[in-house]
């Protein structure tokens, strides 16, 4: 007779041996450390931007990498908040998804009130800063590289960076990723400093950022000539361009690269 | 109320002998002697109207909404008491995130409503609750287009394409029968929104009183629920104080023919 009213109407342990705790308690059970993101998987690469004297232009290409692998060619990168602002975001796509989805939470919630305040790209920084250095301090990062573009309170161009990190920055240019190298140098050389910005028209900055975009797809080898542009302005607000081509491209120079693949030196 | 004094009307949840619930029935008379509230339904969008009694000269105006936003293109508006009304609507925002966190999309508008309706009735059976003193009256757009619910306190709700509650629906009724709402554009909505809450506005002239008006439209507001701009307020209210003197003109003219025979 068993007198453990506990064990009554259970396997007895005569017939089928002790039972084996550890399946009771699978999910708590750890077999290994608990492991954050150690690594991007997906990525998506750099995200460029310039400010005009009535506004910014920012763009980003639609290609998901698995690593060197061209993946996913219709990723779309760059997020509109609210009425006058952008977020561009590079590295993980995963975590992308996932600051988009909190980026839309942030939009719901601040259509609650109707009390004459609308979402602008400053707020926006401040509060995805504090998400990524909350993160980054669990050591548990999004793998990401952001740019916020729009216009502020006052009405003035607005641009500024924020990462994994937190670590945040403005300027007048900004690129996340392989665009720090390859495209910051040639948008620099249209708007160099702060003043500079005034000079400049809706016409240049787009046509610099587009020469940008033909560089990084000639250059980085996880760039697609495919690519997405915002431009947003007082008078027009977030104008949203999908789908844009790198034109008039020349590879001339390619068949005198050597040393790769499957040439004879 | 013959059966009232005999204690079935004391507790919650608990049937008077033919088969009444007088705790769910007060609650009706709660909603009332609220402001009147009003729902239209146009064929690309949704129209809220509401007309606040003011209370006291010190409010601020503009401000104390009865119209309010669950998620994006969903919003509410209602009769009764003011604060069951703002849990109700918080208890929508918590149904709205829920959903969206769990599947990724937008909730239906008739999904959220079942949701809000089980928790009103909830609140019918169970002595440590009273229920809602509120109807609202619930709309919105989703994928399957517009839609628009009243919720009593009971915990029922019926789709209408449009409504209203409060202490003028009788007249208001009355006026959204007559409007030929598959026709009429979300805009034009707005206008006759104000008309009928002027005219339900009518019986209880002896109090000042503040009209609020939202919409929902794909064309209009790019499908979130917005209050009307301001010209569009003063707009529609114009139209409404025109018709108003308009139908009492007539009147007078009639009355004016009836002395002359």
């Amino acid at each position: 007779m068993e007198h453990d009213p506990f064990r009554w109407g259970r396997p007895s342990d005569q017939a089928y041996g002790e039972y084996n705790n550890s399946i009771a308690h699978a999910g708590q059970q750890q077999s290994f450390p608990k492991m954050n993101t150690q690594q991007p998987i997906v990525t998506g690469t750099s995200v460029i931007a310039i400010k005009f004297k009535d506004g910014i232009v920012i763009a980003a290409d639609n290609l998901g990498s698995y690593g060197s692998l061209a993946r996913f060619t219709d990723v779309e990168r760059l997020f509109p908040v609210g009425d006058h602002a952008v977020v561009g975001i590079s590295g993980d796509i995963s975590d992308l998804q996932y600051v988009s989805r909190l980026l839309e939470d942030l939009e719901i919630e601040n259509n609650y009130d109707y009390d004459g305040h609308s979402l602008r790209a400053p707020h926006i920084h401040e509060y995805l800063q504090k998400v990524f250095y909350h993160r980054r301090s669990k050591m548990d990062p999004l793998w990401n590289s952001t740019i916020v573009g729009g216009l502020d309170d006052s009405g003035k161009p607005f641009l500024k960076y924020v990462d994994l990190l937190g670590v945040q920055y403005s300027a007048p240019t900004l690129a996340t990723g392989f665009g720090a190298y390859l495209a910051l140098p040639i948008l620099r050389k249209v708007v160099f400093e702060e003043k500079d910005v005034e000079k400049i028209d809706e016409e240049t900055a787009r046509n610099a950022i587009k020469e940008c975009m033909k560089v990084l797809f000639y250059r980085d080898a996880r760039s697609l000539d495919k690519y997405s542009l915002i431009t947003i302005t007082k008078k027009n607000g977030v104008v949203f361009e999908k789908g844009l081509k790198s034109e008039e491209q020349s590879w001339r120079f390619a068949k005198d690269i050597k040393g790769y693949g499957t040439q004879k030196v | 109320m013959t059966s009232v004094g005999t204690g079935y009307d004391l507790s919650n949840s608990v049937f008077s002998p033919d088969g009444r619930n007088f705790q769910v029935e007060y609650a009706s008379k709660a909603v009332e002697n609220g402001g009147t509230s009003i729902g239209l339904k146009t064929k690309n969008g949704i129209v809220f109207a509401v007309e606040k009694i003011i209370t006291s000269k010190l409010l601020v105006p503009g401000k104390n909404n009865r119209i309010q936003t669950i998620g994006r293109s969903i919003g509410a508006v209602y009769s009764g008491l003011l604060p069951d009304g703002r849990h109700l609507v918080s208890r929508g925002r918590d149904e709205f995130n829920s959903y969206r966190s769990q599947y990724k999309e937008d909730i239906t508008v008739p999904y959220l409503i079942d949701r809000l309706g089980n928790y009103v009735q909830a609140y019918t059976c169970y002595n440590s609750v009273r229920p809602f003193g509120i109807t609202s009256i619930i709309g919105g757009i989703d994928e399957d287009g517009t839609h628009l619910y009243m919720l009593e306190p009971s915990g029922s709700y019926w789709g209408y394409k449009g409504a209203a509650t409060g202490k003028g629906r009788q007249s208001a009724k009355n006026e959204l029968e007559k409007l030929n709402l598959d026709e009429l554009s979300t805009r034009d909505a707005v206008k006759e929104a104000a008309r009928i809450i002027y005219q339900a506005h009518e019986d209880n002239k002896d109090k000042d009183f503040e009209i609020e008006i939202s919409w929902i439209s794909k064309e209009e507001t790019k499908g979130l629920h917005q209050f009307v701009p301001e010209d569009l307020l003063n707009e529609a209210k114009q139209y409404a104080e025109d018709k108003l003197n308009e139908d009492e003109d007539e009147d007078e003219e009639d009355e004016d023919e009836n002395m002359e025979e």
